[in-house]
């Protein structure tokens, strides 16, 4: 087969592994430190080999964990839900233990990319490749997840607000693989909601998309967690939003307030899904929105 | 770099050598010349090269061919019976869901796919299914009401 056969976006020469142990995995980041890839469902890392010859130069060692068991699991325990960062995005959308403890993140799954991206990508793919439209990243920011990054010598757990440091960047240093989410279950009591918006009504990037949290007691913001995704370098908590609005009466006018602190909080850009100005109102309009859905979900009322 | 796979397409197995760079799509197409799986826009965007990979439709073209190693495949081709065009081909055909025709074999792979695997569905849920789909002829009107056409089909028992 020559390359004309295969059109002029074909993937270029690679050394490709398949290693089925993680240790086997481990070892061979180890070994080729300089030049790997790591691939799982190759929904990122496909395109962007066809886009530029930088994204995968010639003879790179591409490292597919798709077929490791041991990082293939969604579990639960005491009160944190385990994620192997090989699970398909489309096996977190149905998991019955995701969809009933915690929903906001089976409702992002269920919105990423299409039914074919879904039964490719994983969620530690979602993660690692840092996108700041991430949108596994704002239920898990809101969740308080933890990642397990794992070499040859060691391991760390990493809450996932320190993980990311920009577009397509992470902590994660050469010979480290993700391995596990690590999400501590909230009581019931608390409401949530992730709310996505893109240029389409499915199969698209995010514009802008929210999670939020919200514990109410006694008529009183208990707690409260916002998480923006694709208004920021990473998406981010919006902290000074839960700041103000934690030990506030629950109410429209603190949610308004609550709401454009978190818009205040943001740093867009303009690209071509929508100007920076945009994404600015619509994280006012669907923090609003994603606060008031969450405190009717934990039981709360708004006073006027 | 060649990586030997065995792999069971429309439930016939074969073993091949394949180069590493190449992808799912790539070995269907131009090693075994299914030549329903169509080259699209090679991004996972468009759909056109959609198969169903151990029963669930992904872009054959994100998937490096040596990650189909033990998994089975299913092409328009494996829906025949001795031939027979299956019923949800022929809602196709009856719906005048088809124009160009470059989008029909993925979109009936997730069709299929979704009306085994879904037993109720609004045309909402229908239409976001099939949203990994493009169709650039805009034939989408069809295209849905030869799905809802096929389910009758199903629901009656003309379904294999």
């Amino acid at each position: 087969m020559t390359n004309l056969l295969l059109g002029l976006r074909a993937i270029p020469q690679i050394e490709y592994h398949r290693p089925t142990k993680l240790r086997e995995a481990l070892r061979l980041l180890s070994k080729y430190k300089e030049s790997y890839k790591i691939v799982a469902g190759g929904t990122d890392l496909m395109p962007a080999a066809r886009r530029s010859t930088a994204s995968l130069p010639r003879h790179t060692h591409v490292i597919d964990i798709g077929s490791i068991k041991e990082l293939n699991y969604i579990t639960m325990d005491d009160s944190i839900v385990r994620i192997g960062a090989a699970t398909k995005i489309s096996e977190i959308e149905i998991s019955p233990v995701i969809r009933k403890h915690i929903p906001i993140l089976a409702d992002a799954a269920s919105q990423l990319g299409s039914i074919q991206i879904r039964n490719l990508g994983t969620i530690g793919g979602n993660l690692c490749n840092a996108s700041p439209a991430a949108d596994t990243a704002p239920p898990l920011l809101v969740l308080d997840a933890k990642v397990n990054l794992k070499g040859i010598n060691g391991q760390r757990l990493v809450p996932l607000t320190e993980f990311f440091t920009g577009p397509g960047g992470t902590i994660l240093v050469p010979g480290e693989i993700l391995t596990e989410v690590q999400i501590p279950i909230t009581e019931p009591t608390a409401g949530s909601c992730f709310i996505k918006l893109g240029r389409r009504n499915a199969f698209t990037l995010s514009i802008v998309c929210v999670a939020t949290l919200v514990k109410v007691k006694d008529g009183v913001f208990d707690d409260v967690r916002i998480a923006l995704g694709a208004v920021a370098p990473t998406p981010i908590r919006a902290t000074k939003a839960e700041e103000y609005l934690t030990g506030e009466g629950v109410s429209e006018p603190a949610i308004d307030e609550g709401a454009k602190v978190a818009a205040s909080e943001v740093a867009p850009i303009d690209d071509v899904r929508a100007s920076a100005e945009y994404r600015r109102d619509m994280s006012y309009v669907l923090t609003k929105g994603a606060i008031s859905a969450s405190v009717q979900q934990a039981g709360g009322k708004c006073s006027n | 770099m060649k990586v030997p796979i065995e792999t069971k397409v429309n439930n016939k197995t074969y073993k091949l050598e394949v180069e590493a760079r190449f992808t799912l799509l790539d070995i269907l197409r131009e090693e075994l010349k299914i030549k329903s799986v169509h080259r699209g826009c090679e991004h996972g965007e468009c759909g056109a090269c959609t198969v169903l990979l151990s029963g669930k439709p992904v872009c054959s073209c994100l998937v490096l061919a040596p990650q189909v190693d033990g998994a089975e495949i299913t092409t328009v081709e494996g829906l025949l019976k001795d031939k027979e065009l299956h019923p949800l081909m022929m809602a196709f055909i009856e719906n005048h869901a088809i124009q160009c025709g470059y989008c029909t074999p993925g979109v009936i792979m997730m069709a299929y796919y979704l009306l085994n695997n879904r037993p109720e569905f609004t045309d909402e849920e229908l239409r976001k299914g099939i949203a990994g789909n493009l169709c650039r002829c805009t034939g989408y009107v069809h295209i849905i009401r030869a799905i809802k056409a096929a389910k009758e089909y199903k629901d009656s028992g003309n379904w294999w």
